[in-house]
C-alpha cells in the first residue's frame, strides 16, 4: 500500500510538472504569434533590454545600479516611444555568447548591445538588424612600450578575443591574409580577457575600437596602452530583434531612426517646445501633430515627441555618451549627420 | 481479470480492488504520461523552430568554421569546417580528462591515505586540504590558479628555468618531450604496454608462489626485461627535446602546455582529489580494526598492513564512488572555457553563435558528454568487478 501511495504521488508530481508546462506554452505562444512582441511590451508595462553593461560610454553600471551609455539611450527610446517612459526598461546583462540565444528564446524584447550587424546573423543566425547607430571598426590594443606597431608584429605572439563576437573572425580573417601564425586567446567573458591582457598574458587585445578606448579607461594605467593605427573592419553596431516579427521591428527600426531624423530637423530635447505650432509639415507629421505616422504602427501619435523630451536627438546622445560631453571624447567622424559628410542618415517620415 | 470469477457481467469494483490491474495500469499512464511530455516539448521546439524559420539539422557542420583555436592536438586550420574544430575541442578536453583522471587518482590516494598518518604535520595538512578546496567553488578555484598563481609567473623575457630542463612563464610550462608526436604516442603506448605486461607477469609470479611455495624465478626475470626494455624506449628511443630559453624571452623545443591547460588541470585535480581523498578515507574506515591488528599480529609494518592488507579491502568500497568522481571531473572540465581553454564546450559556444544554432550544437555536446561518462562506467564497472569479493 506504500508503494502505491508513493507512486500515486510520483504520478501527482509528473502531471503538476505537465501542468506547469502548459501554461509555459500559452505564455510562450503569446510572445511571438498574432500581436507580436510590441503587444507583450505594452501588457508588461515594462521593456526588456539586452545590454553588456560593461563598457563605459556604451552600457555601463554605476555604483547604484544606474545604468547609462549610448546603447542604454537606444532601450530608453524605444521605452519612451511605446511605454511613454524611458525608465520603464529592466536591463539584462548578457555576455556574446547569451545575447543571441536570449533574444531568440524571447527572454529579451530586443538586444542594443553593440552588436555587428552581418549578413549571417541577418539570415540564418535568424535576427533584424534595426539601424546602425555607431559606425566602428575593429582595433588593436597594444602596450605602449611593446614595440609592436603592426599586425606583422603578432607573428609568434598571443591576442586576447571575447568569443562569439565578429571580432574573433575577422581577426583569423586578417592574420591569415597577412600570413601571421599568433596564439588566439579566447575568452568567455570580457573581464575576465581584459584582465588577461592586462597582466600580460597577451600581446594584444582586440575588439571595436570604440569598445577599447572605453575599456582602456577601466585599465589600471590608461596612458601605458595605445590602439594601432590599423582598422580590420566594418563594424556597424545597433539594436537588433528577432524575425518573423515586423510590427515590432519597425518600431525599435523607426525609433532608431527617429533619433537622427531629430537631429536632422535640430529638434533637440531642449528647444522642442518652440516646435509646438510648427508650420513645416514635414517636422509637424514627425512629432504627430499631423497625420497618424505613430498611430500606423501601433504607438501613441506622439511617440517622437516623448523620445525627444526624454532622451534627446542622436547627437545629443551622442555627445553625452561617448563624444565632447564625455571623458572619451571621440570625434562623430562615420557617426556625423549625412549632412555633414557622416554616415547618419534617416529614411523620410512621410 | 475479473471473468475467471465465474460471473459473467463485468465486475468494476472488483477490478478496481484487484491489485494486478493497477500494477499494470500505473505502468502504462505512466508511459502516456512520459511520451506526451516528450512530444509535447519536441513539438513546441519544432513549432518555435519554423516561427524563427530554421529547420532542424546537422549539414552546417560541414561549414567552414572561420575561427582560429590557441592549441590542438590535430591539425586544424581557420578554414576547416565546423565539426573539425569541434573534434580539437574534444581534443583538448580529452587532454584534460585523462591528465586529471591519472593525477586526481595519484593525488587523492596519497591525501586520502595521508589522513590516517602517524605523522602529526601530514595528517593535520591532508585535513586541511580537504576541508578549504571542498569548500570552495570551482569556478573561483580555476580563477584563482589562473591568474593569482600562474598569472603572477614573470613574463617571457624574465623566465623561470629550472634545472635547464623546463621553463616557466606566464604563457606556460616548456617541459622536455619527445621529438615528434609519433614518438610521443609509441612512448606512451610502450609505458602502457608495459604496464600491463608486468602486472600479468606479477600475478603470473604470485600464484605460482602461493601454490608451490618456491619458484617464479623466471618470471621474475621476465619482469626485470621488461622493465629494461621499457627504459631503454623511454630513455633512447624517444630522442627528448629539451626545451631551450631564448636570448630576449621565449623558448624553442620541448612541448610547451599553455598556461590555460596548466590552470585548468591544476584546478581540476586539487579539487576532484579532495573529494577522492575522503572516498578513500571512507574505504580505509570500512575495514575492520580486526583486519589492521591481525595484520600487525602477523608482524608486518605499518607501510605493509595498508599496502597488502587494508587497501586493497578498502578498494571494494572505494571504487564505486570513484566512478562518479570521474564523471564529475569529466563534466567539470567544461569549466576551464572560462580561463580561454579551447576544450569542446569552449568550441561548441562559438559554434552555435556563429551559425546561430543552439540546439544542434548542444545536441552534440550532450551526447559527447554522455559518450564520455558511459566509457568511464563501463571501464570502472570491470574494474570494479575484479576487486570484489569471489565467492568461492
Amino acid at each position: 500500500m506504500r508503494k502505491w501511495g508513493l507512486l500515486a504521488a510520483a504520478l501527482g508530481l509528473t502531471l503538476a510538472a505537465c501542468g506547469g508546462g502548459t501554461t509555459t506554452t500559452a505564455d510562450g505562444e503569446a510572445a511571438p504569434a498574432g500581436g507580436g512582441r510590441l503587444d507583450v511590451v505594452k501588457e508588461r508595462g515594462q521593456l526588456v533590454c539586452g545590454v553588456d553593461g560593461g563598457i563605459p560610454g556604451f552600457s555601463f553600471v554605476d555604483e547604484s545600479g544606474t545604468y547609462t551609455g549610448l546603447d542604454v539611450d537606444i532601450c530608453k527610446a524605444v521605452a519612451a516611444a511605446v511605454l511613454g517612459d524611458a525608465e520603464a526598461v529592466e536591463y539584462r546583462r548578457l555576455d556574446s555568447t547569451e545575447r543571441f540565444t536570449a533574444l531568440s528564446g524571447g527572454e529579451v524584447d530586443m538586444l542594443s548591445r553593440n552588436t555587428t550587424w552581418t549578413i549571417s546573423r541577418d539570415t540564418s543566425v535568424g535576427l533584424e538588424f534595426a539601424p546602425t547607430t555607431f559606425f566602428d571598426g575593429q582595433g588593436m590594443l597594444v602596450r605602449a612600450d611593446s614595440g609592436i606597431a603592426d599586425l606583422e608584429d603578432f607573428a609568434g605572439k598571443a591576442i586576447c578575443v571575447e568569443t562569439g563576437t565578429t571580432t574573433e573572425l575577422n581577426l583569423t580573417d586578417q592574420m591569415r591574409q597577412l600570413g601571421v601564425d599568433f596564439e588566439p586567446v579566447v575568452f568567455q567573458d570580457a573581464d575576465a580577457a581584459y584582465a588577461a591582457y592586462d597582466e600580460g598574458r597577451c600581446e594584444g587585445m582586440t575588439s571595436d575600437k570604440s569598445q577599447l578606448v572605453a575599456r582602456r579607461s577601466t585599465l589600471p594605467n590608461p596612458d601605458e596602452h595605445t590602439l594601432l593605427e590599423v582598422t580590420m573592419s566594418k563594424e556597424p553596431l545597433g539594436p537588433v530583434t528577432t524575425n518573423n516579427d515586423s510590427g515590432w521591428y519597425d518600431v525599435v527600426k523607426w525609433v532608431t531612426y527617429g533619433l537622427i531624423q531629430a537631429e536632422e530637423f535640430g529638434i533637440t530635447s531642449e528647444n522642442i517646445a518652440t516646435f509646438e505650432a510648427t508650420d513645416n509639415p514635414d517636422i509637424a507629421r514627425f512629432l504627430g501633430q499631423e497625420g497618424t505616422l505613430g498611430t500606423d504602427m501601433g504607438l501613441p501619435n506622439d511617440f517622437m515627441v516623448q523620445v525627444i523630451t526624454q532622451v534627446g536627438n542622436y547627437g545629443e546622445v551622442y555627445e553625452r555618451n561617448v563624444g565632447a560631453d564625455s571623458e572619451f571624447a571621440l570625434e562623430r567622424g562615420q557617426n556625423a549627420l549625412w549632412t555633414e559628410g557622416g554616415l547618419m542618415y534617416s529614411p523620410p517620415f512621410r | 481479470m475479473a471473468h475467471d470469477s465465474g460471473s459473467k457481467t463485468f465486475d468494476l469494483k472488483a477490478m478496481l480492488r484487484d491489485e494486478r490491474f493497477w500494477k499494470i495500469a500505473f505502468q502504462v499512464i505512466t508511459l502516456i504520461v512520459v511520451l506526451l511530455l516528450l512530444s509535447f516539448f519536441l513539438g513546441n521546439l519544432n513549432r518555435n523552430l519554423i516561427q524563427q524559420g530554421r529547420a532542424f539539422g546537422f549539414s552546417f557542420l560541414r561549414n567552414p568554421a572561420g575561427f582560429s583555436i590557441g592549441e590542438s592536438l590535430i591539425q586544424y586550420r581557420p578554414n576547416d569546417p565546423y565539426w573539425r574544430a569541434l573534434m580539437v575541442g574534444l581534443g583538448n578536453t580529452l587532454t584534460l580528462v585523462v591528465g586529471g583522471i591519472v593525477l586526481t587518482t595519484l593525488l587523492g590516494v596519497v591525501a586520502g591515505v595521508a589522513s590516517f598518518s602517524k605523522n602529526w604535520l601530514l595528517q593535520k595538512l591532508s585535513r586541511l586540504y580537504v576541508g578549504l578546496v571542498q569548500n570552495i567553488p570551482l569556478l573561483l578555484q580555476l580563477f584563482f590558479w589562473y591568474f593569482a598563481i600562474f598569472g603572477a609567473l614573470p613574463n617571457p623575457a624574465n623566465q623561470i628555468g629550472v634545472l635547464g630542463l623546463a621553463f616557466l612563464n606566464n604563457r606556460g610550462v616548456y617541459i622536455p618531450w619527445a621529438s615528434s608526436a609519433l614518438l610521443a604516442i609509441l612512448g606512451i603506448a610502450a609505458t602502457v604496454g608495459a604496464a600491463i605486461a608486468a602486472l600479468f607477469l606479477w600475478r603470473w609470479r604470485t600464484k605460482i608462489r602461493i601454490e608451490t611455495g618456491v619458484g617464479g624465478q623466471a618470471q621474475s626475470i621476465a619482469l626485470a626485461v621488461v622493465a629494461l626494455a621499457w627504459l631503454a624506449i623511454i630513455t633512447v628511443g624517444m630522442d627528448w627535446t629539451v626545451p631551450e630559453g631564448v636570448e630576449g624571452g621565449g623558448v624553442t623545443g620541448g612541448l610547451r602546455l599553455s598556461r590555460e591547460y596548466v590552470a585548468s588541470l591544476t584546478a581540476l585535480v586539487f579539487y576532484t582529489s579532495a573529494f577522492v581523498a575522503e572516498i578513500v578515507r571512507a574505504g580505509i574506515q570500512s575495514v575492520s580494526k580486526g583486519q589492521w591488528e591481525a595484520a600487525r599480529t602477523l608482524g608486518l609494518n605499518a607501510g605493509m598492513v595498508m599496502r597488502l592488507v587494508v587497501f586493497p579491502q578498502a578498494l571494494r568500497v572505494i571504487i564505486p564512488p570513484m566512478n562518479s568522481q570521474y564523471m564529475n571531473l569529466t563534466k567539470n572540465s567544461s569549466l576551464a572555457f572560462a580561463i580561454a581553454f579551447p576544450e569542446i564546450y569552449s568550441i561548441a559556444t562559438t559554434t552555435y553563435n556563429q551559425t546561430g544554432r543552439p540546439v544542434e550544437v548542444f545536441v552534440v555536446m550532450m551526447a559527447t558528454y554522455l559518450t564520455l561518462c558511459l566509457l568511464i562506467t563501463v571501464v570502472m564497472n570491470q574494474f570494479n568487478r575484479s576487486v570484489q569479493f569471489k565467492e568461492r
